[in-house]
């Protein structure tokens, strides 16, 4: 028997099917940041995931409390109204149960975007979204993706304790396969979640619970924000501050405090960190020659980590002082106020950390 | 064993009827305990003096008192995150329950667990667990601890562990691997579900298979099972009992199916749009204190009412001391505390920026 091989030569691997990747404009192509239609967090994450629903019958939602109870978080609210109980659909708690039913969902051809009520219990689920997920395309040489968004809460909610204050930002980014996003507003979480859905790779996507209430202007219009394309939402020649997720947030009001004092810095959110926009953060360093990392995941091994060490790797001449970052203490989180309060990174933290770079 | 003691009213002898009367008052003022606790908890919670997640047990203090009431002071008992009844039913102070959910280092954990982690050494209480199912495994680990003291180190005694679970753990791969670990091992531990009929805003029907036998699913692991009413607390006793002893004799596992109800939410947001208040108040009705109160006073008149008010002042006041006492105590001082109880053997170079040490001793040890 004879067989004839040949090359994929196309852009998009042909294990998934049914791929129409968005058009991807300039950042300064896309609809406005500022104007008057002030949503909350949850709304745009609910309108990005409406819209693509309305686009592709193929994509479904599942989860715990997400239909007739609108959502733990009322994320989905309204959306049982509109696409009925076969496309938005309650699942019992079984996160190992129906992570996986999404892998063999979408290895079938569907869509599935899985909501977990928090991603401290996707732990429950690891076997299926570490091992399977970002997997399945290498391990079946080829011949099977794993389209899949999870989506849900990550990082500590107030005062919630060990188990349920997970930021798995670095323990998952670890596995390669899958690619992550991490919106620190509302704007962004609409833009990076359609982009999610749409790609036809793993998609874990991390949103908040300190931010599904966070109101800013959101357009109305469809747009896609790329993934690895870094925000640089403050600018300035002190030091690069890069961040992603909800500690973006803390990152400008320390650049508002800092800047009293005459230290202007950039500041970066990466919004994806994998892919991960290291570009941006050199072309920051050689520009201010100082790097300070915020990220609230535990520092060893972390992903604050890896982009000291790219920026170790590609940038080290133009280093005047060591990178330095700001992670949550190595401890697990606590759930005392005061303790939690000091364990997190905090504006406070962030201020003496670009002192010291700067100093 | 002879069950010569004062009859019940209505005839028919009941386990429960032969034990002394204190025990039963005893019960009635653990149950009321719990009510009174859990309504200031609710309060505190509303003025945020507690935080985090926080999931009251009122409605089903019968489930953890009565069966509680069945085993040894020594046998260890774990549980999930509604967990502030057991806590005190296996003998936690109002004092260091309440001082935990305040985040004070006179807390059971020292303020670093919360509601959701009532952990009591003394007592064998091996924690409230925040992730559903977590437990069930544990419980497996704990009952093949003490059989392997009593096997093979011969230097303990045939015990028995409690693992409680909600109905919602039932749908956890966690519990049906452990399920089948104790069948296969012959584990003395007992699963008891309590069945509130609810997971969140999930009624049971909506969750899991079989959701009106549940013994179906015990039956699946070879392990015996019983339902019991739950709103009762003589009937659990009077069913429990005999159904534990005879499984700490044999050293084998088992499954209850214990109906009870949470009259509030699920925790201290919930809006309840998945249920009525006409079932709430159904519930109510058969509401396990009432009940136990009913037959103390009127039935056996063991109880009188002057005692009964008695005991309902003293019960309040013993509240109210634990409220004022987590209030006053300190908070963990996070220069102190945040880097303790991380390692038992805090060795140099654990971590690239904390420095871990040894905090102050828990209270409770
Ligand atoms: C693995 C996991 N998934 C989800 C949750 C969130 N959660 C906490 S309690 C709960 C409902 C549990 O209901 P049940 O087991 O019936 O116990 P009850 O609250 O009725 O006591 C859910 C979904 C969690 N803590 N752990
Ligand atoms: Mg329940």
């Amino acid at each position: 028997m004879t067989t004839t091989l040949s090359t994929i030569d196309t852009p998009l691997h042909p294990a998934v099917d049914g791929v129409s990747l968005p058009e991807f404009l300039a950042e300064e192509d896309l609809p406005s940041r500022e104007g008057p239609r002030v949503i909350q967090f949850r709304e745009a994450l609910r309108e990005a995931m409406s819209e693509e629903m309305r686009r592709d019958k193929r994509i479904f939602l599942m989860g715990e409390e997400v239909a007739q109870y609108s959502g733990a978080y009322k994320v989905s609210q309204g959306m049982l109204e509109e696409f009925g109980e076969k496309r938005i659909v309650d699942s019992p708690i079984s996160e190992n149960g129906f992570a996986g039913l999404a892998v063999g969902a979408a290895m079938y051809g569907l869509r599935p975007i899985i909501e977990f009520m928090s991603w401290s219990f996707s732990l429950v689920a690891a076997d299926q979204i570490l091992n399977n997920v970002p997997k399945m395309l290498y391990m079946s040489g080829g011949q099977w993706g794993c389209p899949v968004v999870f989506r849900g809460n990550d990082g500590a909610g107030g005062q919630l304790g060990s188990t349920h204050s997970w930021c798995v930002e670095a323990l998952y980014s670890n596995v390669p396969g899958l690619k992550m996003a991490i919106p620190s507003c509302p704007y962004d979480a609409k833009g990076l979640l359609k982009t999610a859905i749409r790609d036809p790779d793993p998609v874990f996507f991390l949103e908040s619970e300190r931010m599904l209430g966070d109101k800013a202007h959101v357009p109305e219009e469809e747009y896609y924000i790329p993934f690895g394309r870094a925000a640089r939402l403050r600018e300035g020649d002190a030091c690069t501050i890069v961040s992603f997720g909800r500690p973006v947030n803390f990152c400008l009001e320390a650049w508002d405090e800092l800047a009293k004092e005459g230290i202007e810095c950039d500041v970066l959110d990466m919004r994806t960190i994998r892919p991960l926009d290291i570009g941006a953060v050199v072309r920051s360093v050689q520009k201010t020659g100082r790097v300070v990392v915020v990220d609230q995941s535990w520092p060893f091994g972390s992903v604050a980590s890896e982009v000291v060490t790219q920026v170790c790797e590609k940038a080290f001449d133009w280093l005047d002082h060591q990178p330095l970052r700001v992670n949550s203490d190595d401890v697990p989180a606590p759930y005392a106020k005061g303790l939690e309060q000091a364990f997190l990174p905090h504006k406070g933290k962030i201020v003496a950390a670009v002192k010291r770079a700067v100093g | 064993m002879t069950t010569m003691t004062t009859a019940s009213a209505k005839g028919a002898k009941r386990l429960s009827d032969s034990l002394p009367s204190e025990v039963l008052v005893g019960w009635l003022r653990d149950m009321m305990l719990i009510r009174e606790f859990e309504l200031r908890t609710m309060a505190a919670y509303q003025q945020a003096r507690i935080g985090g997640f926080c999931h009251v047990y009122i409605g089903q203090e019968a489930t953890a008192v009565g069966t509680i009431a069945c085993v040894e002071a020594g046998d260890p008992v774990v549980t999930a995150y509604r967990d502030h009844g057991h806590a005190l039913a296996r003998g936690m102070s109002a004092e260091a329950c309440m001082a935990e959910m305040f985040g004070k280092l006179t807390g059971c954990a020292k303020g670093k667990g919360g509601s959701m982690h009532m952990f009591d050494r003394p007592n064998h209480l091996y924690g409230g667990h925040g992730i559903v199912g977590a437990q069930t495994p544990m419980g497996a680990g704990l009952a093949f601890g003490h059989r392997y003291e009593w096997e093979v180190l011969k230097t303990g005694k045939k015990r028995l562990t409690l693992c409680y679970l909600g109905d919602g753990a039932l749908n956890q791969g966690a519990l049906h691997e452990a399920m089948n670990l104790a069948g296969l091992y012959s584990l003395p531990v007992i699963y008891i579900v309590e069945n509130n009929g609810y997971s969140m805003g999930t009624s049971i029907e909506r969750g899991t298979t079989m959701a009106h036998d549940l013994r179906a699913k015990a039956a699946a692991y070879g392990i015996d099972s019983i339902q019991i009413d739950g709103m009762d607390v003589r009937e659990i006793y009077d069913r429990f009992k005999p159904f534990a002893d005879d499984l700490r004799e044999r050293q084998r596992p088992g499954f209850v199916d214990l109906k009870t109800y949470r009259y509030q939410g699920h925790s201290m947001s919930d809006p309840q749009k998945y249920r009525t208040k006409e079932e709430v108040a159904k519930y109510q009705e058969r509401d396990s204190i009432n009940r136990l109160a009913h037959h103390l006073l009127n039935e056996k008149k063991t109880l009188s009412e002057r005692d009964w008010e008695r005991m309902q002042e003293e019960i309040k006041e013993q509240v109210r001391v634990a409220m004022k006492f987590a209030e006053e105590s300190p908070d963990p001082d996070p220069a102190t505390e945040l880097f303790a109880d991380v390692y038992v053997n805090p060795q140099p170079n654990l971590s690239p920026t904390a420095e871990y040490r040894h905090g102050v001793k828990n209270p409770l040890m």
